[in-house]
């Protein structure tokens, strides 16, 4: 009779371990079945058409926007941002780079470009539908950031101090959620995204459709609704705050090749 | 058509009786929209009424109908569900989420050349056993499989 | 504003695999906006594929269905070049459709 129990025990003591493991598979089995069926591409299909249309003071669409391998030049364009631009003077990343060809091609006022800048569930932005596309033309493309320019390594070098540093009413930085191994919000591992191998399918996966309220997200917004989470002022767009730690997340992710746009939780 | 050869016309006329009747069991039109989307068996509250008001009450469990879900769902509002039914002519599917405040939540009918096979994302308003009903030959075939979720899907 | 819809439609064998993306709120009824007042049910609940003018399957959904809807279906006896044609019919009336070859 002893025998049993004794076994009995042993297994129940081993349970904890053995469910998670076995959670995380079927976690994982979900977002896999879920990729399969996501409506990213529909997004980067509107995205495309925005891209052709004629827009602003110019009537011009955005065909000739160079986004650092030449004007017009999508496919892989998004594997090497951020990256330092010479005519601005300035390290940006996608969004920012748009940004810029809206001015420049179209004549837009930044302030009118950038007015709605996150959508929806009912409405995608602008931006949201525009870096789908464009980051859909890097599928395949190893993520290959600038990091030889003198801006680029300073903009490494913000993004990775801005990573580190405590601040706001809860004393937060981004190391409090993705600063150690083993930690989870709810059912989602949360990455520590100062280690290349953490880093790397994150950014090899965004911009990213979120099922949770069906909205094709990116990475500005990501970034803003961090320090919205943190508590901590809400960041402009496409500033050099904001760039500087998508430099510091994409070059510590870099090497692989892009997956093109992801679909998450 | 306008083409076709005389003989050959005259033949497939007389063919034509004999190989509708021949051809009836196979090229049944599908009935199922001409009613329209089946208000009753959707505003249904509970499982049972939902598959009652399908003629589905009498089921029997089969190995044949299979569903392919994640055990947990992340987000309730997407969950992945894949159905086929192994069962020799099967007409139509159900899919049925018992726990959510209205079961039913599509049914497919399948016409000639349709595979009985269907993948759809569904919410789930809170774990629950996802139910599917497959019907072939007038009888009903059904397989269960329970889906946790994490984050409830429906709204609100 | 158009409501696209993503049709992949092919052949592997003697069987077309499909793949429709479509775009739609599938509103349940039960979210509420920022003040408060119900969101009002709006969602799919017809869907027809034909090939070649032929009705192959038919699909009634409810709201359960989630937002943008992807559906996977199977398609024998079609071949390459076969005109696809994926309608929905929502319940207010609203309806679309696209079609495709058969790849």
């Amino acid at each position: 009779m002893q025998l049993p129990v004794i076994f009995l025990l042993l297994f129940s003591l081993g349970a904890p371990g053995a469910f998670a493991q076995d959670s995380k598979k079927e976690i994982e089995k979900y977002q896999q079945m879920i990729a399969d069926s996501s409506p990213v591409e529909l997004f980067e299909l509107q995205g495309e058409a925005l891209w052709r249309k004629r827009q602003g003071p110019k009537n011009a669409s955005l065909e000739q926007c160079d986004l650092g391998l030449g004007a017009g030049a999508l496919r892989g364009a998004y594997a090497q941002l951020p990256r330092y631009f010479k005519d601005a003077d300035r390290v940006m990343d996608l969004e920012t780079r748009l940004l810029h060809c809206m001015g420049a091609l179209q004549g837009r006022s930044r302030e009118e470009a950038s007015k709605r800048v996150f959508g929806n569930e009912n409405q995608p932005s602008e931006m949201e539908l525009l870096s789908a596309y464009v980051a859909g033309e890097s599928r395949g493309a190893p993520m290959a950031p600038g990091t030889a320019h003198p801006k680029e390594i300073a903009a490494y070098e913000l993004g990775r101090k801005l990573f580190f540093y405590r601040a706001g009413p809860w004393d937060f930085s981004c190391t409090s959620c993705h600063g150690e191994e083993g930690k989870r919000i709810r059912m989602q591992d949360l990455p520590v995204l100062s280690t290349p191998a953490a880093a790397r399918p994150v950014v090899a996966t965004w911009p990213a459709y979120r099922v949770s309220n069906s909205q094709f997200k990116t990475m500005q917004w990501r970034i803003n609704d961090c320090y919205r989470q943190m508590r901590m002022p809400e960041p402009n767009y496409a500033s050099d705050l904001t760039i500087a730690i998508a430099t510091y997340l994409t070059v510590t992710g870099k090497g692989e090749p892009y997956r093109g746009p992801g679909t998450k939780r | 058509m306008a083409a076709m050869k005389p003989i050959r016309r005259l033949a497939l006329k007389g063919a034509g009786v004999l190989t509708a009747a021949l051809l009836a069991p196979l090229l049944l039109p599908i009935r199922a929209l001409a009613a329209g989307w089946n208000k009753d068996a959707f505003g249904s509250k509970t499982a049972a009424d939902a598959l009652k008001i399908l003629g589905a009450a009498g089921s029997t469990e089969s190995k044949d109908v299979v569903i392919d879900a994640p055990q947990i769902a992340e987000n309730g509002a997407v969950v992945p569900i894949e159905i086929t039914s192994n069962v020799p002519n099967t007409r139509s599917i159900a899919v049925v989420i018992e726990k959510n405040p209205f079961p039913l939540a599509a049914r497919f009918d399948f016409g000639d050349g349709a595979v009985p096979y269907v993948k759809v994302n569904v919410k789930m308003g809170e774990s629950s056993f996802v139910r599917v009903v497959a019907e072939a030959g007038g009888r009903y075939y059904a397989a269960s499989k329970e889906v946790k979720v994490t984050i409830g899907g429906c709204g609100g | 504003m158009a409501e696209p819809m993503k049709i992949r439609a092919v052949l592997k064998g003697d069987v077309a695999e499909v793949r429709v993306l479509m775009v739609h709120p599938m509103e349940t009824g039960q979210r509420k906006d920022a003040n408060g007042s119900i969101l009002p049910m709006h969602f799919i609940q017809e869907v027809t594929v034909r090939v070649n003018g032929r009705v192959m399957l038919e699909g009634q959904i409810s709201q359960a269905v989630s937002r943008n809807p992807v559906f996977s279906f199977r398609l024998k006896g079609v071949k390459s070049g076969d005109k696809l044609e994926i309608a929905w019919l929502d319940n207010r009336g609203e309806r679309s459709q696209s079609v495709t070859a058969i790849a």
